[in-house]
């Protein structure tokens, strides 16, 4: 346990840091057979910096809904034994406790960014002569250096994490928790959020736990590990390095990303001779908004080959047009200037010009794989799902049903077969997303951010799993600012902005 | 601009309360429902004429905003002059049209009635932020807090509806069933992406009433207001044109023997 009396001095003495204690507790939803966690017993100290560790489903996000107080009551699900913030039960420690969520999007309430950090306060009944000058201190915080009547709609994916936890921070709560707070930004994102964090520590001396499944990230600011297991209860519990040498392997094998066990690149196989699929010639991209004729180009000038057994990754800063011009290789979206054109093999007998492909003639051409898997759900079940694409294709019925078990073998989804795909787990919908598109095997895979937010064994997976098509001579263009994914896959980089593509040599080692 | 920070000029009816300028409209529509004749509508329609040019609305913005009004008064006048309930001396007869001195007052009382309810709802919303109307219907009009907030950040998520909505078709089309099937084709591919929009939805609604919860949002205390929202006098200046709005029009339709009390 940390010395607390060790940390700096220049504190605000209004905020009391919180004392968290568990005896026995546990929670199950309404609804469910097991509970989400069980005979937890822990001991949180005032000031304490904490990291949640566990496999998923082990019950992090539960037990920080809990002590946040967001949990519901009898009606969501059965509680036993005590949580205690502070000696007084959770649902009753309103506003000593802040809680910042995954999803960027989800968590704005109000639609300017000063009215917004002001939401909190107002809710605690803070006078309102006291609620501005915390507004404009917690903006500082965490960095945000807007006018208060900034309309929150136009901030990026970082910046809206900053504004909540900003809105959380005017709050001045006792203890703070986030629950994945990085894991749907870009990597720029990600620190600029985790240095708000420990800038806002530093000043309010507050209790700290943060679930993350990437521990580089947070292992130096946090002084302590709890490892939550699945079956109940905790499975380790003590000092950040400590518990990360003696339960790495555990963890990671539970899909942590442990720092000193980085993962496995796959051997790469090339092709001989690759032949280009498709070739854009000074291609313009861009959508054309909602009521209007003609599309607002967001990226120009744009010349690449995408061929056949090559893994192109395009990368750049956000807003730079990358998803829109993998759309546009995709066949999704009509080019806005330039010309993209298939090959007369890869055409394979119809237009050269992808987006004038019927829908199903892109099927065995062209694969799609969107950021948010939700979007590309369509049946009531994973296994009808999966059949949607091969049955369009007009495929005998056991070709159909060969086609797909063998994919949720080897995407793990067998014992999801007739899971809705919409409840599926993270990791989980990113597989399913892959398989409904390797379902038709297309020539050419494009994908969009897809290893964002996957846990290290997901990621291991899908790796292994692109490594492979490409060994077979699949095409691959893939958006994304993971470093390792371009590290272990990528043949060629096209960073918008630039002129040409850079020549990798990383796949072949 | 968006449909939540709507760039709003500054002008005389921009900074009044949101909730008297809901008060003025909700007032000269009740007067105006009470009788069908055109002097009535013609009157109030003539006095808010001249409210409107304090709007600060620019001439582009304000024909842009009120166009479905200037479609839609024409199109029920004239639907009512040619098939409205018949009287009076006949004007002009073809087959089973027939148009008469009482259906043409009709029509016309009825194309005035649509803009003179129409407008002023629609300057509200012209020079009105969401948020301030938000403030207003809680703090003055003293709106549970729950409800009003709640419908605040919900509007937020119509935006992103448009995105969704963008994506999951283009997903379609890459999954295969972006096209073709005729009809049928066409109905599944309206409703399969309407009930995968609605279900995103919900989870996203959710997933922000979890946010806003944990921000203390929800609970029985009483919360303060960072916003003020108050009523001046030239709010009450401005309730009250509206009552005289409604009370000239009534007067003058009375005076001139128009005025007919639908519940009488």
């Amino acid at each position: 346990m940390p010395d607390t009396s060790s940390f700096p001095l220049a504190r605000d003495p209004q905020i009391r840091p919180v004392q968290i204690r568990a005896r026995g507790w546990g929670w199950r939803h309404a609804g469910r057979h097991s509970p989400a966690v069980s005979g937890l017993d822990l001991q949180i100290e005032p000031g304490e910096r904490v990291l949640l560790l566990g496999a998923s489903g082990a019950g992090k996000s539960t037990l920080v809904h809990a002590l946040a107080g967001v949990l519901g009551d009898a009606e969501d699900g059965d509680e036993t034994g005590s949580l205690l913030v502070d000696g007084r039960r959770a649902a009753e420690a309103r506003g000593r406790v802040g809680l910042v969520l995954q999803d960027p999007d989800s968590q704005v309430v109000l639609a300017r960014v000063g009215d917004d950090v002001a939401f909190g306060c107002e809710n605690l009944a803070v006078p309102r002569v006291e609620i501005w000058p915390r507004v404009r201190q917690a903006l500082a915080e965490v960095g945000l250096g807007l006018p208060l009547d900034h309309p929150t709609s136009s901030l990026s994916g970082g910046q809206k994490q900053r504004l909540a936890l900003a809105g959380v921070l005017a709050m001045q709560p006792g203890l703070l928790l986030l629950d994945e707070p990085t894991a749907n930004l870009d990597p720029g994102g990600v620190i600029d959020v985790r240095d708000a964090v420990v800038r806002s520590l530093d000043h309010s001396g507050a209790t700290f736990v943060v679930i993350e499944h990437r521990v580089d990230v947070w292992q130096d600011v946090v002084d302590r590990v709890i490892v939550l297991d699945p079956s109940g209860g905790v499975l380790a519990d003590g000092a950040t390095r400590e518990i990360l040498s003696s339960q790495g392997a555990r963890l990671a094998q539970a899909g942590v990303w442990v720092p000193a066990l980085p993962p496995r690149f796959p051997i790469r196989h090339p092709i001989s001779r690759p032949q280009a699929l498709l070739r854009a010639e000074g291609l313009a991209v861009g959508r054309v908004p909602f009521g209007r004729r003609t599309a607002s180009v967001v990226a120009d000038a744009i010349t690449l080959d995408v061929r056949a057994g090559t893994a192109t990754v395009v990368t750049g800063p956000n807003g730079s047009g990358k998803s829109t011009l993998a759309l546009t290789l995709a066949g999704l979206l009509a080019p806005a200037g330039g010309t993209l054109r298939a090959s007369e093999r890869f055409a394979a007998g119809i237009s050269p010009q992808p987006h004038r492909w019927r829908s199903k003639q892109l099927l065995t051409r062209i694969g799609t794989v969107f950021q948010d898997p939700e979007h590309q759900f369509l049946a009531a079940t994973v296994r009808d799902d999966l059949l949607i694409g091969p049955r369009a294709l007009g495929l005998s019925h056991a070709e159909q049903t060969s086609r797909v078990d063998d994919l949720m073998h080897r995407l793990r989804l067998d014992h999801l077969a007739d899971a809705n795909p919409f409840t599926l787990s993270g990791g989980e919908k990113r597989r399913m997303s892959v398989a409904t598109v390797l379902a038709t095997r297309p020539g050419l895979l494009v994908l969009d951010e897809p290893t964002f937010g996957q846990d290290s064994r997901t990621w291991q997976e899908l790796v292994t799993l692109l490594a492979e098509l490409l060994d077979e001579g699949t095409a691959l263009v893939a958006v994304t600012h993971d470093a390792q994914f371009v590290a272990a896959l990528a043949d060629e980089e096209y960073r918008l902005g630039l002129p040409d593509p850079i020549r990798l040599a990383a796949g072949a080692q | 601009m968006s449909l939540l920070t709507p760039t709003i000029r500054p002008s005389v009816v921009a900074r009044l309360n949101p909730v008297s300028k809901l008060a003025v409209a909700l007032i000269v529509s009740c007067a105006l429902l009470l009788s069908i004749d055109w002097v009535s509508a013609g009157v109030a329609l003539l006095l808010e004429a001249v409210l409107l040019t304090w709007s600060g609305l620019s001439a582009r913005a304000f024909w842009l905003r009120t166009a479905p009004l200037w479609i839609a008064a024409p199109m029920a006048s004239v639907t009512t002059i040619l098939y409205g309930e018949d009287s009076g001396a006949l004007l002009w007869h073809f087959g089973f049209i027939t148009v008469t001195e009482g259906s043409a007052q009709l029509g016309l009382a009825i194309g005035l009635r649509v803009l003179a309810i129409g407008l002023p709802g629609i300057v509200l919303l012209a020079t009105t932020d969401p948020t301030d109307l938000a403030d207003g219907l809680a703090q003055v009009l003293r709106l549970p807090s729950r409800f009003v907030l709640g419908g605040l950040a919900g509007l937020r998520l119509v935006g992103m509806f448009i995105e969704d909505w963008h994506s999951l078709n283009l997903a379609r089309r890459a999954r295969g069933v972006g096209d073709g099937g005729g009809m049928r084709g066409a109905a599944q591919r309206f409703f399969g992406p309407a009930f995968a929009l609605l279900v995103i939805s919900v989870r996203r609604g959710s997933k922000l009433a979890t946010a806003m919860e944990a921000r203390g949002f929800g609970s029985d205390e009483p919360r303060t207001w960072a916003r003020p929202s108050q009523v001046r006098a030239a709010d009450v200046v401005l309730v009250a044109i509206g009552f005289s709005i409604a009370g000239i029009a009534i007067g003058v339709a009375v005076w001139a023997g128009t005025w007919s009390f639908i519940l009488a």
